[in-house]
């Protein structure tokens, strides 16, 4: 008796937790697993047609090779580097400002800066190529034109066309960045502030020595993220030149997965292209979080 | 014992939201044709934000009513399969249809039509495919549409073959077109006006040149645009000349010496003769160029005949004073137009009713009443030329009260002057090319000469073949 209670309890504690978590490992088996090995095989494959597969090797993977792949993945990068650049200095700064109690206003400007994360990135990106448009009337020529400045052609340029890519990235990620940091801040104990007064530190130096270093954590995670969301970046120059991308300006990894997969249909080197990016991601990745000596850390 | 019956009902209630998910998106945007006709026009945002519709469950009939699902990304194009599914329901009584059409965005449709024939379920019975993404759909050995020869049978001596040969392999037709898309120069009479010259005299592209630098001294206004990010200047004119971007035989000749003259041509019409200027926004449909040109920005646009439409809808102002001439030749007597553009409609083997849904479709399209509606309806020039002077064509309607009648006599001039196009498998990589690099490099930046660019392009696509 004692003996059969004991088994269905324990039976039933079995059970249950797999009940709870089933929906994640179904979705992550269906949706992510299965995505991924059936992406390896068909990075060997070639695809012509319904029924038509052949395996080819690594064909697709020699056919990387070509110059359409390195300009995507120099504009990726570019890109990446450049969205760090500007979106974690910038926020930090921002968070300081706005971490301040002295701050006017500062519940209102949070909201303000988090506001553009809500919208969609294709109804934000249609507005800001509307605004880089070439007319002498468009929103950034005209302010320009304040200025006694030639109107630009924005979106046939390199140089410009990388630039509206960043604006309209730090536009939108700028508020998300700053809600990191702002948690970052206010985990760093007050003490720490006030033994550097009394120790008779200028604010630079405590930004220096106590800000920074605190927000270390903060900072490798939104440099992890925005590593990932950089080489992910697709919607934002997609908005901005379709499918026509001139010269390639703003061809990025993801565009030249979507133009060979559906402009061309050509899966295989599509896939061949997506794992790539994958590897890629991966190995900048791991060099950043070990200059950062996160890897250390963890063995510690 | 309940436990595990609580177990089992959880795993089917989240295996069902799962299934529900995946299918969710099937019946979701649909949209009936025949159900209320007349209120069609006013149904059109219905796609967007309809509620996934109950199974079809149509009310008995006294002939059974098939149903067929359509898909465009094509607004126009609805309305204009709607219409001829009232013809032909009133045609045949004995096998009506009842069609729903699904519109989608241009690249969503195409990706996912492409999706659901590879993987072998999910594909509507019709679909329209256009022109730069249908050899995608013919790759393989046995492409998944239906073949269309024996339905459209001897009509096709009416028509342009040219046309169906764009969407043909090995001679077997998959899909049929709307319009010919004969390629003409669009006027702007009131600039060559007060420049003091006839649109009339221009009979070669010299003399165009020559009336452009008439037209820049007098007025200050470029003679024409020229199609950076897009394929509708140099494409027609390397079609014009009488090359291609392939031979017939699928082989790479997109750097041959007619292609460089071309595009040197338009090289210097830009930079030497300063009589033309990159389309604003890079292409003739960028909304910076349709507000340019609405403005009086250029004399003249080159364009097939369906931009017709983006006249009347985009640029209101140019209403009247636009006349439409056949393009200036390369030499006298030289031909004086291409085909180009289009979008195939083809009937999917997916489709449990290929029969039927084919031959709809011939009738929508190649018949006498649908080759006209192709043009009162949609503003199209007909595959069909034995329409061209039918009475219909003349009546009044938006276009002829835009560019003003006479225009499918001025077509029927020029019905023998169009090169057919060769549109092997790798053509949807030739095509992005030309809108990312060819034009790009050559003329706007000026990183390559035309030669280099195209020398380039073909490099490409070698290698990709």
């Amino acid at each position: 008796m004692n003996n059969t209670h004991l088994t269905y309890k324990k039976r039933s504690h079995g059970i249950i937790p797999y009940v709870f978590v089933s929906p994640f490992i179904i979705s992550f088996l269906l949706f992510f697993l299965y995505p991924t090995i059936s992406t390896i095989i068909m990075s060997f494959q070639k695809i012509a047609g319904p029924g038509d597969v052949s395996f080819i090797g690594f064909k697709n993977y020699q056919n990387l090779l070509n110059p359409l792949f390195f300009t995507a993945l120099k504009n990726t990068t570019i890109y990446t580097f450049w969205t760090i650049l500007v979106l974690v200095p910038l926020p930090i700064i921002l968070a300081v400002v706005l971490n301040k109690k002295t701050t006017i206003g500062r519940n209102v400007f949070r909201s303000a800066f988090f506001m553009p994360a809500l919208t969609s990135v294709i109804v934000a990106g249609i507005f800001f190529r509307y605004a880089f448009g070439e007319q002498e009337t468009t929103f950034i020529n005209a302010i320009l034109g304040k200025f006694g400045l030639e109107p630009i052609v924005w979106l046939q340029q390199k140089s410009t066309g990388m630039f509206a890519l960043v604006v309209l990235c730090t536009w939108r990620w700028l508020g998300v960045n700053i809600v990191y940091f702002i948690s970052g801040l206010q985990n760093i104990p007050d003490e720490l502030y006030e033994s550097a007064d009394i120790d008779g530190a200028n604010s630079f130096h405590k930004l220096m020595h106590i800000t920074l270093p605190g927000l270390k954590p903060v900072i490798i995670y939104v440099i992890t993220i925005s590593v990932y969301g950089g080489y992910a970046m697709f919607a934002e120059s997609y908005t901005y030149w379709g499918t026509s991308n001139p010269g390639g300006i703003g061809l990025t990894l993801v565009q030249y997965i979507y133009q060979t997969g559906f402009n061309q249909n050509d899966m295989g080197f599509a896939s061949a292209i997506g794992i790539t990016l994958l590897f890629i991601v991966m190995v900048v990745n791991i060099i950043q979080l070990s200059l950062f000596g996160y890897f250390r850390k963890e063995e510690d | 014992m309940k436990k595990s019956v609580a177990f089992l009902l959880i795993l089917v209630l989240t295996l069902g939201i799962f299934v529900a998910g995946c299918g969710g998106g099937k019946n979701a945007n649909q949209d009936t044709a025949t159900n209320d006709p007349v209120e069609q026009p006013d149904t059109n945002d219905k796609n967007e934000n309809s509620e996934p519709a109950e199974e079809d469950s149509s009310p008995d009939k006294e002939a059974e009513v098939t149903s067929l699902i359509f898909w465009t990304f094509q607004e126009l194009h609805k309305q204009f399969i709607d219409d001829a599914v009232l013809t032909w329901n009133e045609k045949n009584p004995d096998s009506p249809i009842e069609l729903v059409t699904e519109v989608y965005s241009y690249d969503e449709m195409h990706n996912k039509l492409l999706i659901a024939l590879q993987s072998g379920v999910g594909a509507p019975d019709i679909a329209d495919i256009e022109i730069s993404k249908f050899a995608n759909y013919l790759k393989g050995s046995t492409p998944s549409l239906v073949l269309l020869n024996d339905y459209i049978g001897s009509d096709i001596e009416y028509c342009v073959q040219a046309r169906f040969d764009n969407y043909a392999k090995d001679g077997k037709y998959y899909g049929i077109d709307y319009h010919v898309g004969a390629t003409v120069m669009f006027y702007n009479t009131e600039i060559l006006d007060q420049a003091g010259v006839d649109p009339k005299d221009i009979v070669t592209w010299d003399d165009y040149v020559e009336v452009g630098k008439k037209v820049v001294a007098e007025t200050g206004i470029p003679m024409t645009t020229i199609e950076i990010t897009d394929q509708w200047t140099l494409y027609p004119m390397i079609s014009q000349i009488g090359s291609d971007i392939f031979d017939s035989q699928g082989n790479i000749i997109i750097d041959n010496e007619d292609n460089i003259k071309v595009l040197q041509f338009l090289y210097d019409m830009v930079h030497k003769h300063k009589i033309a200027i990159p389309a604003p926004g890079g292409s003739h449909h960028a909304e910076e160029y349709f507000a340019f040109m609405n403005n009086g920005g250029a004399a003249s646009v080159l364009m097939p005949l369906w931009y017709m439409g983006r006249f009347v809808e985009y640029m209101p102002d140019l209403d009247g004073k636009i006349t439409i001439l056949p393009l200036p030749a390369w030499e006298e007597g030289g031909y004086r137009s291409a085909g180009m553009g289009g979008t195939g409609t083809v009937v999917t083997t997916q489709s449990k009713h290929q029969d039927l849904a084919a031959r709809f479709l011939v009738f929508a399209k190649v018949s006498r009443e649908g080759a006209i509606k192709t043009w009162t309806m949609l503003g199209f020039d007909p595959i069909r030329w034995d329409v061209w002077d039918a009475p219909e064509m003349s009546a009044d309607n938006k276009y002829t009260d835009y560019f003003g009648k006479g225009i499918f006599d001025m077509l029927l001039e020029i019905k023998d002057e169009i090169h057919p196009t060769n549109i092997p498998e790798i053509y949807p990589a030739a095509i992005d090319i030309i809108k990312r690099d060819v034009v790009f490099k050559s003329i706007r930046e000026q990183s390559l000469t035309p030669e280099e660019a195209l020398k380039e392009a073909a490099n490409e696509l070698a290698r990709q073949q």
